[in-house]
């Protein structure tokens, strides 16, 4: 057999309170055994309380070539921000 | 694409990198700027490996169970530093077997300063105080590279080489306050040591090749030379407190310069390392490959093991 083990993302999080971030990725032949090597890999000094790990393959994501038309729709919404709304300066806590 | 379509999304490219913009994987980016950061990384990676066998080679002869436990770890280190790097690689659409298969067959290379041996306990502190020393002034200046996943791994790789090197320093400290017998074998060791990691920042800036595009992409931030420079001003002086002597006669404080004066570098080893006839280069590569083929029927049981719950957890399901 020659195949590689699939391809895993590891998130972590640092302390709770906090969200899990992205901390790289590597392969592993299944759940239990990514994780195993995530814990060895990513935190070998305390920088986790947690991990998740998907399979790389699990992952859907925008393509950076649409991104004119994926995001620019929120770039002409200024009127989403608090600071489009003109009120006189004697308006306090607002 | 149109010759010109590219020419123009290659200046779009280059001004974003100029502008401190990072660039991610899924970005277009210039086949160049692609090829060139699949062998760098994948040579970084690699170096990161082979380098565990040199001091692998004193983990069951380490003096005492603090200097075991450190070693263990450091090794272990490397090993991380490998894997964030092979990651980082991978983003750019080669796959790990593919990198593998380029360090076996010899296509893919790895730091020549790994082909030297480790004759005695004296060389595995002098490796973590001058070969980790080198490889942090390489390094730094990398956490800043325009590639994103480069730039992380290497964030996380800096963190963890401080402790690799003053675990080097320390050993050394411990001989050179030791029995006249161990105090000259960590001078033994530095005089063996210094000059090919003097090695490890590469051919002088006036022989080196990549120097300019590197610098572009923010792969490099200084020059060979001049982080050869830094390198030398920083260690001589720790080398001072330990009482031994830089085996070079011509290594003298330049006042005016501010930087130390050192000898010629001689050229004809480190080519002739690089090219594959260093004292080690065929152990370090039969050890590695034989570590791979010796492995293969675990991955595969592993596999198979995973394949066959995953069928079961299936007809659970149903
Ligand atoms: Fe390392
Ligand atoms: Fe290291």
């Amino acid at each position: 057999m020659k195949k590689e083990w699939p391809l895993w993302e590891v998130f972590v999080r640092s302390k709770n309170g906090l969200e899990h971030r992205h901390f790289g990725s590597l392969h592993a032949a299944d759940a239990e055994m990514a994780l195993a090597n995530a814990r060895d890999v990513y935190t070998r000094r305390n920088e986790g309380v947690s991990i998740w790990v998907v399979e790389s393959s699990n992952i859907t994501a925008s393509q950076p070539e649409n991104n004119p038309e994926f995001f620019e729709p929120a770039k002409d919404k200024v009127y989403r921000h608090p600071t489009f709304y003109d009120l006189p300066d004697e308006v306090k806590h607002m | 694409m149109s010759e010109k379509e590219i020419k123009n999304l290659e200046a779009i490219f280059e001004q974003r990198i100029a502008n401190e913009e990072k660039i991610e994987p899924k970005d277009w980016m210039p086949e160049k700027y692609r090829q060139t950061h699949i062998r760098q990384i994948s040579q970084h990676a690699h170096s990161e490996v082979v380098g565990m066998l040199p001091e692998g080679n004193w983990v069951t002869r380490a003096p005492s169970l603090r200097r075991k436990a450190a070693l263990l770890a450091k090794i272990q280190d490397e090993a991380g530093h490998g894997l964030y790097l092979y990651s980082a690689c991978e983003t750019l659409g080669i796959s790990r077997d593919e990198l593998y298969d380029q360090l076996h067959s010899g296509k893919a290379k790895y730091s020549s300063i790994f082909n030297y041996p480790t004759l005695t306990w004296a060389d595995i502190g002098a490796i973590g105080w001058l070969v980790d020393g080198a490889a942090i002034i390489n390094q730094v200046p990398l956490c800043n590279t325009s590639f994103g996943p480069y730039a992380r791994a290497m964030v996380r790789v800096c963190k963890e080489e401080s402790f690799h090197q003053r675990q080097g320093y320390e050993i050394m400290l411990t001989l050179c306050k030791g029995t006249p017998e161990q105090k000259a074998m960590a001078q033994d060791a530095l005089n063996r040591w210094w000059w090919p990691s003097l090695m490890m920042f590469g051919p002088t800036d006036a022989e080196s090749v990549h120097t300019e595009q590197s610098m572009k992409w923010k792969l490099k931030r200084k020059t060979n030379d001049e982080l050869r420079q830094q390198f030398i001003d920083q260690t001589v002086p720790q080398a001072d407190i330990l009482g031994i002597t830089v085996p070079d006669p011509d290594l003298k404080w330049n006042e005016e310069r501010g930087h130390y004066d050192f000898g010629e570098i001689n050229w004809d080893e480190f080519w002739q390392v690089v090219k594959g006839q260093g004292p080690c280069n065929r152990e370090r590569m039969k050890a590695r490959v034989s570590a791979w083929e010796r492995g293969e029927w675990v991955r595969d049981a592993a596999l198979a093991y995973a394949e066959k719950n995953a069928k079961k957890n299936i007809k659970k399901a149903m």
